[in-house]
């Protein structure tokens, strides 16, 4: 096929000529052409198939409220489903295929559901396939998905990346149409800052798809050199192909350009997409106007389509929709296509024009007070049916049809902050009302300044209000003159006469008798409208349906239209890709990772790895031989606690708090007291939350008199900062308090074991003898000469130190401390053996501090000081927080050694049922215990501290387990802490 | 402070890296000694003496200023940075404890953070994929903290194509890794 349909004229360039496929066979466009234009070109009409009813269906419209045509873009892994071939720009090479079809395109076998459609009106699902309810899930609803739908994912992983960026202007101008480009133009010759953004690869807007002209220059030529003078302005920044698709806070929109998609595949480096924050500090909304059609019986037939997309083929693209055209219009503009077409020689069989008495176009049949009653067409019109004003009825060949029911502004970004349109009654149509996003005006179509003289005059009207607004001064320049026409519009929202189906949302399949349905059903309001029958609720969003819905329920209930009301716009305007909104992150860069300071070294030793929040911490480090993690972990365990162990613990939070009030400050956020702590001393410290519940443990050091450091878990090193910065600078203002984080900046190692100090003291400087640093001794050292920290603390419970280098000597620490452990058989030890031995030795970690627990459930109850105000102290003495019948941390072992226990397993009483009622805690911890040779756990138990000894049953749902268990002291290992004061 | 450990980038090397991408060199600075400097309640004066003598300059909200030994960066009310070089002081808080005294808190930040310096025309381009300040705008010495892909970092225009930006070193290789993607995204 050769371009068949081409006709003169339009923006095209013949001179490049542009090889395609659709459905697998071969066409030829030409640059300038959208998917749907080079399609039609060439004859091509029929591009899909209908949601639900598999109905044969060709593009409506020339824009990106298209409902019918989409198609599958491209192919392999770069295959996009869902893309509206009438905004799809060609390129050479350029593959699509059709979609929701099956065999094919042409003979679709899924379109029996045309004909049972009886069965599938709005709704049906929720009346049918009611009995038997579990065949819902299972069978029912993956019938109807595949049955109806769109496209298919490829299933491959995309390979293009996408990106995002940040913007900031002056002004913001939304649509490159007349209006906006005046509105540009002035803003930007008044030296705004101005970004001027258009979905179209080609700005101006309807300026490309008319003919009459502004001045003495044809429209698309003067918008052409609008947008060169503004692209030599280095204050603006055109942004073609680019949708603005949300209006947020202050100012702040959206926007997605497509970088890529009109090319076969990005350019190295390259994002096929970036989506844009743009900052401004002005909004006009000049985003025009979308034609809407009227409904009638089978008006859904390829060849059918929007007048002002028909004339915008012919005009912009060069292509005539059908050899023999007709137009069916309430409106003046309808009235233009038919006009257009006629003057580029399309035959024009008719114009049905549904206004009794409306003057007549001169020179073509021009039949008023007629409406159009039925088409016919199997894959694409073939002919109209016509009810005339006297009452006949007539048949007219032709395969083309434009329909115009008028022009609906495009107010979407006006609502994105909940304000509703209103209703303009002239032109028939929602036009932004009230409370729009802060900054925002709007002009052009979009405003509800149809003709072109007031886009340019509410333009350039905004621009300057803008302009002032920002302190600029602009000249209001003299306007080229352009076509003033109004609209003229008798509305007709649908079509009476026939039994037929006629269709209102394309997309969705929702014909007059489904709003009629759920008028019938009381489903009045709009928003359960739109949910009864999915009225715009697609990938369009109802762009076309929507008021010709609204207007019929309006009609039905005998409401105005004002009255019946609109949904609620929520962005995306456009549909946004996935990987659009992700940006970057995806696979390895979804989030950044963090490294500890051994990392290097640990990965030479083999680590394995585990994610902690954005770190990666060694988890353990296999020998050769050992074919387990359990075999890895019980000989690091077993190692520490026979000589010694060394784990990297970095990753703690390190909080640098000083100031003359800083002893103060800690007795405020900490439960327990710190100012009695010595210097050269540190302390465990319970931080609560202002509810009572603890927040984060950790232990403090004090370096200096005023000088402390404190330490937190590892999960909690962001949210304890934030809110030891919320204290200081909310709450006590006055208090004499400086912090900041130091988690980054030193490279701390636990050394761990009865030959710790013996380690260590081959390396550090100083006496670290019992004596001369005993248990809980903190302090600057210097090792080997190099300024570091050391502090006696331990979570292991063993004789351990925690030493602190520059975080750029912690590789080079790592190795020493194991080279200096080598007597010693040391062991690096990650955090599976750290979670082992803290639980052998009862400390409370991330599975108890859960948010939920106060310090009694934890048996710390005793740490909280009444004699000082602290932060939860108050809410803590609640009645309600310290009943003898609360939980209360225990120890877990399994009666049979052998038998293995599973965290989040409930506790429940020997013979009580297994129940709600009976539940009476759960593990919170659990790990097997190389020393005692079984799995043990650590759980919160209901007035678990009176129930040491007892035998419980540990029941488990997910893991279907339950096990006898003997509840014990948390403290499995060394209760009385001799080894780490050793 | 000289000593005798090996020690390593937060890139993990034993030097620095340079990455060029187009016009853009990315350059990891190994060479810069990094503190915090509080003020105290009610040690204004003595505070600000202590700067003097030393040369510091103490710049105003959201300023950088270079000085012959020492400069700064605004942080946070009444706190800054504090640079110098590395060799010749390793030991910055030490350093400067020795001049403010009880006037002020210290804390060494040297490896808390990784340094990129980002040279090259065109940086405009290259950050407004990067961080939401307005870069274009902003004046030589602007310094502000800002985020780039998730890390908190403080970002410093030293020139029209100069900008330093410290980001937590445990992320340097993720900050490096956002700063190549971007770059290759727009040249």
């Amino acid at each position: 096929m050769s371009q068949s349909n081409r006709i003169s004229g339009g923006q095209i360039d013949r001179s490049q000529t542009l090889r395609f496929s659709f459905d697998g066979a071969a066409y030829t466009g030409f640059a300038g052409d959208t998917l749907a234009s080079a399609l039609l070109a060439n004859g091509v009409r029929l591009m899909g198939r209908s949601f639900k009813y598999h109905r044969p269906r060709g593009p409506i419209s020339a824009g990106s409220e298209e409902p019918n045509a989409l198609v599958h873009l491209r192919d392999g892994a770069r295959k996009e489903p869902n893309t509206r071939a009438t905004v799809a720009e060609l390129y050479d090479g350029l593959t699509a295929s059709s979609q929701n079809a099956w065999p094919s395109l042409k003979f679709d076998a899924m379109a029996i559901n045309d004909r049972l459609s009886p069965f599938f009106a709005a709704g049906f699902y929720y009346k049918t396939f009611m009995w038997p309810a579990a065949f819902w899930e299972k069978i029912y609803e993956p019938i109807i998905r595949r049955a109806a739908g769109l496209g298919a994912l490829s299933d491959l992983e995309d390979p293009d990346s996408y990106d995002k960026a940040f913007a900031h202007c002056d002004v913001l101008v939304i649509g490159a149409g007349p209006a906006g480009l005046m509105a540009a133009q002035t803003c930007a010759r008044a030296g705004a800052r101005v970004i001027l953004a258009d979905e179209d690869f080609r700005m101006g807007g309807r300026l490309n798809s008319e003919t009459f002209a502004l001045g003495d220059m044809a429209g698309a030529d003067w918008a052409a050199a609008v947008v060169a003078e503004l692209a030599a302005m280095p204050n603006v920044r055109l942004m073609a192909r680019t949708t603005v698709v949300g209006a947020y806070d202050h100012g702040i929109y959206s926007a997605l350009e497509r970088v890529s998609d009109h090319i076969a595949q990005p350019a190295a480096g390259k994002p096929r997409q970036t989506l844009w924050r743009i900052y401004s500090k002005r909004v006009i909304l000049t985003a025009g106007a979308t034609e809407r059609p009227i409904a009638f019986e089978n008006n859904d037939r390829p060849g059918i389509m929007l007048a002002g997309a028909l004339r915008a083929y012919a005009n912009r693209w060069g292509v005539a929709v059908g050899k023999r055209v007709a137009v069916f219009t309430n409106n003046d503009d309808g009235l233009r296509t038919a006009r257009d077409l006629q003057a580029k020689g399309v035959e024009v069989a008719a114009i049905i024009d549904s206004r009794a008495g409306a003057d007549k176009v001169a020179g073509l049949r021009h039949e008023t007070g007629a409406q159009v009653v039925d088409t016919a067409g199997r894959l694409g019109l073939t002919s109209i049916t016509v009810r005339l004003a006297n009452g006949s009825t007539e048949t007219i060949a032709c395969d083309a049809l434009g329909v115009s029911g008028g022009w609906n502004p495009n107010v979407h970004l006006t609502s994105h902050q909940r304000s509703r349109p209103e209703w303009q009654e002239d032109i028939a149509a929602f036009v932004p009302g009230q409370g729009l996003p802060e900054g925002m005006v709007c002009a052009g179509a979009a405003g509800g300044a149809l003709s072109t003289h007031g886009a340019l005059t509410t333009g350039q009207a905004c621009a300057l209000e803008a302009v002032a607004a920002l302190g600029l001064s602009a000249k209001s320049a003299p306007l080229p003159q352009a076509e003033d026409a109004p609209l003229a519009i008798r509305p007709l929202w649908y079509v009476a006469e026939g039994k037929g189906r006629a269709w209102i949302d394309a997309q969705n399949d929702v014909t007059v008798k489904d709003i009629k349905l759920a008028h019938q059903e009381n489903f009045t309001s709009v928003e359960h409208l739109k949910r009864y029958t999915t009225l715009g609720m697609a990938t369009d969003q109802g762009k076309t349906g929507n008021v010709l819905g609204i207007a019929i329920m309006a009609e039905l209930t005998g409401q105005s239209i004002p009255a019946t009301g609109t949904t609620v716009y929520r962005p995306p305007y456009t549909p946004v890709a996935m990987g659009a909104l992700a940006g970057r992150s995806r696979g390895k860069e979804f989030k950044p990772f963090r490294l500890t300071p051994s990392h290097k070294f640990a990965t030479e030793q083999g680590a394995v790895f585990v994610e902690v929040g954005n770190w990666l911490r060694t988890q353990w480090v296999p020998l050769a031989g050992e074919t387990t993690w359990r075999q890895s972990v019980d000989r690091e365990v077993l190692a520490t606690r026979r000589s010694v162990g060394i784990c990297d613990v970095t990753t703690l939070g390190k909080i640098d708090i000083q100031g003359t009030d800083a002893a103060a400050f800690l007795d405020k956020v900490y439960a327990n007291t710190f100012g009695t702590l010595a210097v050269g001393k540190c302390r465990y410290g319970l931080m609560l939350r202002e509810d009572g519940m603890v927040f984060d443990d950790g232990t403090t050091a004090r370096m200096g008199e005023h000088e402390f450091v404190m330490t937190t878990t590892t999960a909690n090193a962001v949210t304890v900062f934030r809110h030891l910065e919320f204290c200081r600078q909310c709450l006590w203002p006055d208090m004499d308090v400086q912090i900041i984080s130091t988690t980054e900046g030193w490279a701390q190692f636990s050394v761990a074991g009865p030959n710790a100090r013996n380690l260590l003291q081959k390396i550090v400087d100083q006496d670290i003898s019992d004596a001369a640093f005993p248990y809980m001794g903190a302090g600057h050292i210097t090792v080997q000469g190099l300024r570091g920290r050391l502090f006696r603390i331990s979570f292991s419970g063993e004789l351990a130190y925690e030493i602190a280098v520059p975080t750029r000597y912690g590789d080079a620490l790592a190795r020493k401390l194991m080279q200096a452990g080598a007597e010693f058989d040391a062991v690096l030890y990650g955090t599976e053996a750290l979670g082992v031995m803290r639980i052998e030795k009862g400390h409370v970690a991330g599975g108890e501090l859960n948010g939920q627990s106060s310090a009694l459930n934890m048996g710390l109850g005793k740490m909280v000081s009444k004699k000082k105000d602290s932060i939860g102290m108050v809410l803590s003495q609640r009645e309600g927080m310290n009943q003898p019948s609360g939980y209360r941390l225990v120890g877990v072992k399994p009666v049979n050694p052998k038998d293995s226990l599973s965290a989040g397993s409930h506790f429940m009483e020997i013979g009580a049922p297994v129940a709600l009622a009976s539940d009476g805690g759960w593990l919170t911890s659990k790990v097997y215990s190389p020393h005692l040779e079984c799995d043990i756990a650590l759980g919160y138990l209901k007035a678990g501290d009176q129930k040491i000894g007892r035998t419980m049953r540990a029941v488990n749902f997910l893991t279907k387990t339950d096990t006898m268990v003997e509840i014990v002291s948390p403290h499995f290992f060394d209760p009385e802490g001799v080894r780490l004061r050793g | 402070m000289a000593n005798a450990w090996k020690s390593l980038t937060a890139l993990g090397h034993e030097t620095a890296q340079v990455v060029t991408i187009g016009p853009y060199v990315i350059t990891e600075r190994f060479d810069i000694a990094l503190a915090s400097l509080a003020l105290r309640r009610g040690q204004d004066a003595a505070f600000h003496s202590a700067a003097q003598k030393l040369g510091l300059g103490l710049a105003p909200a959201a300023r950088y200023q270079k000085g012959p030994v020492f400069s700064a960066f605004w942080v946070t009310p009444d706190m800054w940075f504090v640079e110098a070089d590395f060799a010749a002081h390793e030991d910055i808080a030490a350093h400067l404890k020795a001049g403010f005294g009880a006037a002020a808190s210290i804390t060494e930040q040297t490896d808390a953070w990784v340094r990129f310096d980002v040279a090259g025309a065109g940086l405009a381009a290259l950050f407004e994929r990067l961080t939401n300040l307005d870069f274009s705008t902003l004046a030589d010495g602007y310094a502000s903290r800002t985020v780039i892909e998730h890390l908190g970092v403080y970002l410093i225009k030293l020139g029209p194509q100069n900008v330093a930006l410290y980001g937590p070193r445990s992320s340097g290789e993720s900050l490096l890794h956002a700063l190549e993607v971007a770059a290759k995204s727009v040249i």
